[in-house]
């Protein structure tokens, strides 16, 4: 079998390039993309420990994967509503350029 | 080393190469339509890590959720900004070297917890068909997030709405 | 009977048997051997059944033609051999001539990955669907949810395509298409839901086997009121997720050109051509299994069964080409999101209560 380290190091990278992606990019759009690969980092995280770990209490069997799609549903939903907003601020600002929406800087 | 043992070796790294492969494509390219499918690429190899950890209902999840609907809805933000993706200069902003240097130090701590921890593995399971344990989990351990959740779902479904109306 | 109802899970046998011995004669470690029989076994199962599609892929394409003549009260292709059962060769030889043209500033990975994107998956669903008794390529616990998943991965190469021609009216009937899809893909999933509650599990074999109550007739589309309200949803919707008439304003040429494969020629068009030929089998063939009853059925061998059946369904839809006039763009979502959900919805109340009330006393007498 693969040891679990190697599960927890691809995750680990997995949420290194999404973080980058989501600190280094101007357009709104590619910072939500960094956060969709940092949740499927997370995700590959709890299952890897549902796989290999069991827990104590028997009636948390299945929580890694249970956790896991509770989730899969939350990016969902977020990444609806983030980009909701992003075409809301293009229709008003005309630009998704993070660098131009800037009225609330000091 | 037998036939199990090298599949799943094989498995785990085309997987974790095509995950990687498409993370990089999705933060690295300034055409937002490449990197969308970068995205998309990084996705399907999420899904196949899951395939390889046994968890099978979570990585058909991940397809139907992540690539049939996250990553449609995605592309259409992308069509429908589209003034920006013909512009020039590179898709960074003004800090991204700061931003690379957070990333590769947290990347160094994280692979050290990962490498030089002791986890507890214990045995491996007998898997045996799990969906009906996870249907039956979600309605009596875990109902109460189940309920928060949907509650959750229909304030994202009536606030996307409201915003993006015209 | 025996023998014609289990011939090809013999041969699989008879073939993984001479390997066997073939290999026998090498001395290897039987770690090794077992690993090259399955692989050689699985490769043989994957080109029998990629060759079986594409033959039942020309096949379609034929009826299709002759079925609309009928209905049109003319003739159809008569001339390329007799009743015309060479003319889908005769097209694929003029598609593979055809000069490959790529439009200037289009993005050319892009254009040219859509066909392969939009066409794949639907290949992918055909491993786990049972074609006969024991004849599964893959026995997925979740083989339900695989197929709907791998299907919703065809939306993004239609918007692949639609992107990637450079093409305005590739664009627009790009993005119609996937709304469509998206759309749709909800009632579709509702009504597998019925059919998960009805048989208790996701995998295509259990819900097949769970069919074979009352003599091979024990069909989910005779579980009244919830079977037939199911089915006829799930084939509107399915119909819908390929694109086809009455839901083809995507590609309907008196529309928008040809919408996403506009700028497509040659081989790319081909494999968009033959892509929707494969979804709309797919689709008939998880219908069968799911509503029909699958392989069941007496006195006839099992396959036999479950090609007649998948045959009547895409007759049913090619019958619905030929005499419906198609949806305008508003009509097609109003439809989807406030007639089909709300009836798949209540539906699924309806199924749970089946469930728990009717079906224990049904299969106390015997049906089901």
């Amino acid at each position: 079998m693969v040891p679990l380290s190697f599960y927890l190091l691809l995750a680990a990278a997995l949420f290194c390039i999404g973080l980058f992606g989501a600190l280094g990019r101007r357009n709104a759009i590619a910072i939500l993309i960094g956060i969709e690969l940092m949740l499927n980092a997370v995700n590959i995280n709890l299952v890897a420990f549902w796989r290999y770990i069991v827990p104590a209490n028997p009636q948390m069997a299945l929580a890694g994967q249970i956790f896991a799609l509770f989730v899969i549903t939350l990016a969902a939903a977020e990444a609806a509503i983030g980009l909701a907003l992003v075409i809301a601020i293009y229709r008003s600002r005309d630009t998704v350029n993070v660098e131009d929406v800037n009225l609330m800087k000091w | 080393m037998t036939t199990d043992l090298f599949l799943s070796n094989v498995g785990f790294f085309v997987m974790g190469l095509m995950a990687l492969a498409g993370a990089l494509i999705a933060v690295s390219q300034q055409n937002l339509l490449r990197a969308a499918l970068g995205l998309i690429l990084a996705f399907l190899g999420v899904a196949g890590i899951y395939f390889m950890l046994e968890a099978e209902f979570v990585g058909v999840v991940q397809i139907l959720i992540y690539v049939g609907a996250i990553s449609v809805l995605i592309l259409f933000a992308v069509m429908l900004t589209r003034g920006l993706m013909r512009g020039a200069g590179s898709g960074h902003n003004s800090q991204w070297i700061g931003a690379a240097f957070v990333s590769l130090l947290l990347f160094l701590i994280l692979s050290a917890v990962a490498l030089f921890a002791h986890w507890n593995v214990t045995a491996t399971k007998v898997t045996t068909d799990l969906v009906p344990k996870i249907g039956v989990d979600l309605l009596t351990t875990y109902l109460l997030p189940f309920e928060a959740i949907s509650l959750l779902l229909l304030a994202a479904l009536v606030g996307a709405i409201v915003i993006a109306r015209e | 009977m025996d023998i014609l109802n289990n011939l090809f899970p013999n041969l699989y046998d008879w073939l993984a048997g001479a390997l066997h011995a073939l290999l026998a004669g090498l001395n290897l470690v039987k770690d090794a051997e077992n690993a090259i029989v399955a692989t050689i076994m699985a490769l043989v199962v994957v080109v029998v059944l990629l060759l079986w599609l594409v033959l039942m892929v020309l096949a379609m394409i034929w009826f299709e033609r002759k079925t609309a003549a009928r209905v049109q009260d003319r003739v159809g292709p008569n001339r390329v051999g007799p009743w015309g059962l060479l003319q889908p060769i005769a097209d694929t030889i003029k598609m593979l001539i055809k000069e490959d043209i790529i439009p200037t500033n289009a993005d050319r990975l892009v254009h040219t990955l859509a066909p392969i994107v939009t066409a794949a998956p639907a290949v992918l669903a055909f491993a786990v669907i049972p074609w006969g008794k024991g004849m599964f390529p893959v026995d997925l616990n979740i083989g339900l949810l695989w197929i709907v998943a791998i299907g919703s991965i065809g939306t993004i190469g239609i918007f692949m395509a639609g992107y990637g021609s450079n093409n305005k009216f590739s664009l627009l009937g790009g993005m119609r298409a996937v709304a469509q899809m998206v759309s749709y893909e909800v009632p579709q999933v509702l009504t597998i839901v019925v059919i998960a509650l009805l048989a208790g599990s996701l995998s295509l074999n259990k819900i097949v086997d769970a069919q074979g109550g009352m003599g091979g007739f024990g069909w989910y589309i005779l579980a009244f009121p919830v079977g037939p309200i199911a089915f006829v949803i799930y084939y509107i919707s399915a119909l819908a997720e390929v694109n086809r008439t009455p839901f083809d304003l995507p590609e309907g040429e008196s529309e928008i050109v040809a919408g996403h494969h506009t700028e497509y020629s040659g081989l790319k068009w081909g494999m968009f051509y033959v892509g929707e030929y494969f979804n709309f089998f797919l689709v008939c063939c998880v219908a069968v299994t799911l509503f029909l009853g699958g392989w069941q059925g007496p006195i006839l061998p099992p396959y036999v069964w479950f090609i007649v059946k998948v045959y009547a369904l895409v007759l049913l839809g090619m019958w619905i080409r030929m005499t419906w006039p198609r949806f305008r763009v508003d009509h097609l979502m109003a439809f989807a999101w406030k007639v089909l959900v709300p009836i798949a919805l209540v539906n699924i109340i309806l199924a749970s209560l089946f469930v728990t009330y009717a079906l224990p006393a049904l299969k106390q007498m015997g049906l089901f």
